[in-house]
């Protein structure tokens, strides 16, 4: 890590994080419009939405107006000093608002003032990780407020849904999410999911999943083969993009497990919007490398 | 064009593809919230028969002008409190933004002759090309979001989703769905 080169490297990963859309999420938009009828709304609602990423490219302005509340993921090498670096991530995301990468996104909720380049009590939001490795990860997600609306806790069990404590109670919440959140939170989304942990823990872990790559394979053969299971089923739903109709209602479902008290068990779901904004940074040796 | 009537706007069903051309005025959850409890006399000329814009932008300053860097809808329903009162009170003929709205605004759009315009949520940078003027910020001290921001558009691309005539895209989807999924939860 160079002290000097930080500044201008983490403003870089706020700058592509907003500007840029990941590959992966780029390709399955892509698929999606493929599957619509031509002459559709919904396909116009694709056509229009890698458009808008093409000239968001171009002319390096952020792909959504709602550049979201900055969430970050940062993998340190064990026993360095954090306090400059948070310092720094301050200073990059107030110079990244004055410059309109991104939007001031953080209001006081008493007194609704807006404190103008995204800082305050809670903003951003940062999580530190010791690792062994000498390098430095920083994961970056750029959560909309309009997909945080319409995420959701359940807690099991639920008797409306009849859905019970197994893995076939967290198949019903999901589906219900998913049909509750309509198009509002901007689909087709990725269905951000936590199994057990805390109110607090669940809900941070489901979003902790919005980092994962779109082809990657869960771990966890039982939570594989229900990620595949509902990302069928929810296309089945026919909501489409932006809630049209259409047949992509969702581009994924990613799950991950926390320990549970006994008397507890949460299903957390965080809907991350089609305009899934992530970017990964790693320094080595005072050199940045990013990749979405 | 804008400003509208109530005739051109009778006349539009849900499905119709819109390009809009004229002025439109954005305002969210604090212009809401204002436009009802405060009622102010000032608006009431600006928003006779235009068209709202559920928008919170990204503007930039340069010298004394504002430009539009980004602004694309956000979500509508939060306004569902409000829009009737809105419709009343000021005769606006158009809601633009994304998701769509309740059965209130439903309701209210048949009474007074207004529809509810979808655009594509997440394309901002595309809608923002449609903006050729920034002509004036009222309420700035709301926030740049929040504040009421007058706009030239040529050509902005939305569909009718909610029409004056009691229907609405997303009451249909929204019933298919729930059928779809009774069956795959039981």
């Amino acid at each position: 890590m160079d002290q000097k080169k930080l500044p201008r490297q983490l403003f870089e990963l706020i700058r592509r994080t907003s500007t840029d859309l990941p590959p992966d999420i780029q390709g399955a938009l892509e698929a999606g419009a493929r599957r619509e009828k031509s002459g559709s709304s919904s396909r116009t609602a694709f056509r229009t939405m890698l458009s808008s990423v093409e000239l968001s490219r171009t002319e390096d302005v952020p792909l959504c107006q709602d550049t979201g509340s900055l969430v970050w993921h940062i993998h340190y090498p064990d026993g360095s000093p954090l306090l400059p670096v948070e310092k720094e991530i301050e200073k990059a995301i107030a110079k990244a608002t004055a410059n309109s990468l991104l939007r001031p996104n953080a209001v006081d909720p008493v007194t609704g003032k807006n404190s103008g380049n995204n800082l305050g009590p809670g903003a951003p939001v940062l999580n530190f990780h010791p690792w062994k490795k000498k390098m430095w990860e920083f994961q970056l997600l750029l959560k909309g407020g309009g997909s945080e609306n319409v995420g959701t806790q359940y807690r099991l069990p639920d008797s409306a849904l009849g859905a019970g404590r197994d893995l076939d109670g967290v198949y019903k919440c999901i589906l219900d999410a998913v049909w509750k959140a309509q198009g509002k939170g901007c689909a087709p989304g990725v269905i951000c999911v936590c199994i057990g942990g805390n109110r607090d823990t669940g809900m941070e872990e489901a979003k902790k999943q919005a980092l994962r790559k779109l082809d990657d394979v869960n771990p966890d053969p039982d939570l594989a083969k229900l990620e595949r299971k509902l990302y069928t089923d929810c296309n089945k739903l026919g909501i489409g993009p932006m809630g049209y109709g259409g047949k992509t209602t969702v581009l994924g479902v990613k799950i991950g497990k926390l320990m549970r008290h006994p008397a507890c068990f949460f299903v957390s779901i965080s809907y991350l919007c089609w305009s899934a904004r992530r970017c990964t940074m790693t320094i080595k040796g005072g050199k940045a490398k990013y990749s979405n | 064009m804008l400003p509208t009537d109530e005739k051109t706007i009778r006349a539009l069903k849900v499905g119709d593809e819109v390009l809009l051309t004229g002025t439109i005025v954005t305002a969210r959850d604090a212009a809401h919230k204002y436009m009802v409890s405060k009622q102010p006399a000032d608006l009431k000329p600006l928003l006779k028969n235009s068209v709202i814009y559920h928008c919170g932008p990204i503007v930039k300053k340069v010298g004394d002008t504002w430009h539009m860097v980004c602004a694309g809808p956000t979500t509508s329903i939060r306004e569902e409190p409000y829009e009737a009162d809105v419709m009343r009170i000021y005769g606006v003929r158009g809601f633009i933004g994304k998701g769509g709205m309740g059965p209130k605004t439903l309701e209210a759009c048949k009474k007074f002759g207004a529809v509810y315009l979808h655009a594509t949520g997440g394309c901002a940078a595309e809608l923002a090309c449609t903006m050729t003027e920034v002509l004036e910020v009222r309420k700035l001290e709301f926030g740049t979001p929040e504040a009421f921001w007058v706009i030239k558009v040529d050509d902005f691309p939305c569909t009718v989703t909610m029409d004056s005539h009691g229907n609405s895209l997303h009451d249909v989807v929204e019933a298919e769905s729930r059928k779809v999924l009774q069956k795959l939860i039981g």
